[in-house]
């Protein structure tokens, strides 16, 4: 395929038509900015097919002097024309332009697809990369968009004029202040603190015992049972809120702490669950049966043995069982009072009614927490797997 | 011995049964050894078992419960709804004397306790204009019994008075008791002997008035409180048919006087239906007893019938005029958002999926990130990030604004209503959308397209006759997931939903939270469940619900 690849020499009109192409698009939208789209279009395709005849006719050996010298370019001429963010913009625009021409006039498109796909085809899968790439923008774009504007040195949910401008003055850690200072918002911290993890202390602790138990061949009525813990995470919140305000009300536990950390410890039983019978599928059971037979009492046994082995998957559905309780808000806004006020419910209320930047520093806080959770468990899982790769069976 | 498969099973069969180590039978020590084991394993999942029925499926039947409640009907009115059972609506006739003469005993007695209004408030949410007609009845109660007063009042002052009454009930000890009481000690009211056979009604009315003076504070001085108006009722009744002229204990002079007031006749008491109708026109009104009638029962199908959009009339079930119905268009509107908003899912993730499906594992698990991140990110969080992003004056409108695409004074409406809600709940629910739909596709073996395409299918014919069925399982799965998702959901809708964009489930909390019509929302919420049951059901019959997995 190498062989192939370095033989392949596309055709001089595509090698000048889709940096043109390019060029093109990217004027349209700087064009309509300006007032003129027809106007963009024709100065960024001409630009694009000059440099890229140019470059193609220096010849191969000049490539890298060549991409700096577009690289430059392209920086000096947005610094000049506005500025910082023009001077990014132009940097990234710049190494694009020099990566593409020399892409597509080299050939090196085609160098990892197969040989004798047609010219239709290697669009086709470009144009699905495309695709893809747009739909991951759409999953991740809205939370990275909130980081930036966390440090808005305005009380404003968009981008202001002097941030687009890179300009100091236009950041600033003022709503991260009021997030650590401001009482709402502290008193809501600390009572999610309060309550997620003794909800998850208790989920985990039920729930694996529970999970053992399930794992074991002879329980009867297993499927009802395991319908029975797991419905907490079918049951649409709203309903599960409301049958627990009536239920909580009547026994006297509605807006105490005791009624949402019990609450919240059984919505996040199925993830425990689901989670540790995962684990227990790949454990060998001869493990304990060996234990035993070496005299270790069933106490031992579970805490030297079972337990070591089945803690990746504990520790993950411990995780889980936090985040139902820390993110948690329909429920708590109906089985708990003013005093238990969490952090979602606090956000909840924020974005509700006064609309206030500071949910922003939350959120931008919360997202760097969860990135450190994701990695948590995904190390987890491989250790799990690793794990479960070494045990006999 | 069938089931125990060992290797000297011929020769024990010559010698009799298999014996194990304590001389037991082995099958007999091996089924008691499988029920130990079981019984230890029921042991381990008894607390978690009895923890989830006592906190959540304990609450779930009460709102189950509480969407056919009705005892409060009969409770607060339990005269007068036994009366009613016998009251044929359908002669056009009001009820009788009778009926009117129950139902002031027992609006008298809630209106006392202040229940009277409660019951207004139930009985509007099937009839508007219920809940002002019975709290001003309350007042209209106490006119009625003034009409009793009002004479013996004329004849003796003392008769509105609270210690007067005390002295001629009560027993001369438990009097002289009650009256010196301090506040916790109050004993229980014990009539004057001679009073009851007098009297027996007047006492009985007394002791009920005594009573209800203790539940409501028993710290309070007996004797300080006029006794209520179903008192002196009693004494007209009494009077009317006993000669008192024997009795000769405190306040005899007052009794015989007004024996002689009532047995002269010359007193006008209004019926019990005149004073009703004082009261409150409604009160003559057919329509409204119907609707007392009709809600009797201790459990109705009332509510269930609101959340249809149907009322539960005399003549049975029957549909809302045209523009009452809302509940129709919102479960409707439910269903249809979920949809929509399940069908972009999948047409986001399977482009999504197959490609990490068909990525070399490494670069695989990078992207994944992309789709675990926006997975563990607080929902609070995205939802804000979407308000921000959707707003009049938010970044996808600047965008569009600076880049020329639309008129600064034409941005898009995105939020508050359906479009935002669909984009935000999409964005919201799609990695529960691609996780199942990758673990689908990676046991797709690629080499039958690679077949497909070598017997000459082109590239079109090969996916959608080779690969596309092949994943149809994960699509499945998916969707069902999301769907169930949707359809319950509450956060996201009520921040971007706007009025339009709201689900049923923002209008059970709007029934509990606000509106406080706690059977509609449990009635609404108890269709929902089972929607959801259902859904799951068929979730666990297609991918089984032990093949469920988080975070990939």
């Amino acid at each position: 395929m190498a062989v192939m690849s370095e033989t392949f020499k596309p055709a001089t009109p595509l090698k000048i038509g889709a940096p043109g192409a390019l060029g093109g698009v990217i004027g349209l939208f700087v064009g309509v900015a300006n007032g003129s789209a027809l106007l963009g279009i024709l100065i960024g395709a001409g630009l694009l097919a000059v440099l890229a005849y140019g470059s193609m006719s220096l010849g191969n050996g000049q490539e890298r002097v060549v991409r700096w010298v577009i690289l430059a370019a392209i920086s000096a001429l947005g610094l000049i024309l506005t500025g910082t963010m023009g001077l990014v913009l132009g940097l990234i625009f710049g190494w694009l332009f020099g990566w593409f021409i020399y892409w597509i006039g080299e050939g090196r498109y085609r160098a990892h697809l197969a040989p004798y796909l047609t010219s239709g085809q290697v669009l086709w899968h470009y144009g699905f990369l495309l695709i893809c790439a747009a739909i991951f923008a759409f999953l991740i774009t809205p939370i990275l968009v909130v980081m930036p504007l966390s440090f808005n040195a305005q009380d404003f949910f968009t981008f202001t004029p002097e941030m687009l401008r890179l300009d100091p003055a236009g950041y600033s850690l003022k709503h991260y202040r009021d997030f650590f200072t401001n009482s709402e918002w502290t008193s809501a911290v600390a009572n999610s603190v309060k309550i997620a993890p003794v909800a998850t202390l208790i989920s985990v602790s039920l729930g694996t015992l529970a999970a053992i138990g399930l794992s074991s061949d002879h329980v009867p009525f297993k499927r009802a049972i395991m319908a029975i813990l797991i419905s907490p995470m079918i049951v649409p919140l709203i309903i599960s809120a409301a049958g627990m305000y009536f239920f909580y009300s009547k026994i006297g536990m509605q807006g105490t702490y005791w009624g949402v950390v019990l609450a919240h410890a059984v919505l996040g039983i199925p993830f425990v669950i689901i989670t540790v019978t995962a684990t227990l599928v790949g454990f060998d059971r001869s493990l304990t049966r060996a234990a035993a037979n070496m005299g270790a009492d069933p106490v031992t046994t579970f805490f030297r043995v079972q337990m070591p082995l089945i803690l990746p998957g504990v520790i993950s559905g411990g995780l889980f069982a936090f985040i139902t309780s820390f993110d948690e808000v329909v429920v708590v806004l109906f089985v708990g009072s003013a005093k238990q006020q969490t952090l979602p419910w606090q956000m909840f209320v924020g974005l509700r009614e006064q609309i206030s930047p500071t949910i922003l520093a939350c959120a931008t806080i919360l997202v760097v927490i969860s990135i450190a959770l994701l990695t948590t468990v995904e190390v987890l899982r491989r250790r799990s797997e690793k794990m479960r790769g070494m045990s006999p069976g | 011995m069938t089931d125990v498969q060992m290797p000297a099973g011929d020769q024990a069969q010559q010698d009799g049964p298999m014996l194990a180590a304590d001389g037991t039978t082995l099958k007999r020590s091996l089924a008691r050894s499988l029920r130990r084991r079981k019984i230890q394993a029921l042991m381990l999942i008894a607390p978690l078992l009895l923890f989830v029925l006592l906190t959540f499926v304990a609450p779930i039947f009460d709102m189950l419960y509480r969407s056919v409640e009705n005892s409060i009907v009969s409770n607060t009115m339990p005269r007068s709804t036994t009366l009613l059972k016998d009251w044929d609506s359908a002669t056009g006739e009001l009820p009788g004397e009778d009926v009117y003469e129950a139902a002031f005993y027992d609006l008298f007695l809630a209106k006392e306790r202040k229940d009277h209004t409660k019951l207004g408030t139930r009985l509007n949410y099937e009839r508007t204009g219920l809940s002002s007609m019975f709290r001003q009845s309350g007042r209209g109660m106490d006119k009625i019994a003034d009409a009793y007063l009002d004479p013996l009042k004329d004849l003796d002052k003392d008769w509105d008075e609270a210690e007067p009454w005390l002295d001629l009930m009560g027993d001369a000890d438990w009097v002289a008791i009650a009256k010196d009481a301090r506040a916790e000690e109050a004993p229980n009211f014990v009539p004057n002997a001679e009073i009851v056979t007098l009297l027996p009604n007047t006492v009985e009315a007394y002791a009920e008035f005594q009573t209800f003076l203790k539940e409501e504070d028993p710290r309070k001085r007996l004797g300080r409180e006029e006794p209520w108006g179903l008192v002196h009722i009693a004494l007209f009744n009494d009077l009317e048919q006993t000669d008192v002229s024997a009795y000769s204990g405190p306040g005899a002079d007052r009794l015989a006087e007004a024996s002689q007031l009532v047995q002269s006749g010359t007193v006008d008491i209004p019926t019990f239906a005149m004073g009703f109708a004082d009261a409150h026109d409604g009160w003559v009104n057919i329509e409204i007893w119907r609707t007392i009638q009709t809600y009797s029962p201790k459990a109705t199908t009332g509510y269930f019938l609101n959340a249809v959009d149907m009322k539960l009339t005399p003549d049975g079930a029957e549909f809302r005029p045209e523009k009452e119905r809302v509940y129709g268009l919102l479960f409707s509107r439910t269903i249809y958002m979920s949809l929509v908003i399940t069908f972009s899912c999948i047409l986001l993730a399977y482009p999504v999926a197959y490609l990490l499906s068909n990525l070399p594992l490494r670069q695989a698990n990078l992207l994944m990130i992309l789709v675990l991140l926006p997975f563990w990110t607080s929902l609070l969080v995205r939802t804000s990030a979407w308000k921000v992003m959707l707003q009049q004056q938010g970044v996808i409108n600047e965008v569009l604004v600076w880049m020329g695409l639309i008129a600064d004074d034409n941005r898009l409406a995105l939020i508050n209503n359906q479009l935002g809600t669909i984009i935000a709940m999409t964005h919201i629910l799609l990695p529960f959308m691609i996780l199942p739909m990758f673990s689908v596709m990676s046991t797709i073996p690629p080499s039958y397209v690679r077949a497909a395409k070598s017997l000459g299918a082109n590239n079109w014919t090969a996916f959608w006759r080779v690969y596309f069925p092949q994943s149809v399982p994960g699509i499945g799965a998916g969707s069902i997931l999301v769907f169930i998702m949707a359809i319950g959901y509450y956060i996201t809708p009520a921040i971007v939903g706007g009025n339009t964009g709201t689900f049923i489930s923002n209008r059970i909390a709007y029934h509990i939270s606000s509106s406080l019509n706690w059977g509609l929302g449990a009635a609404l919420g108890a269709i929902l469940l089972a929607a959801v049951l259902l859904l799951y059901w068929a979730y666990d019959r297609i991918v089984g619900i032990d093949n469920v997995k988080l975070g990939g």
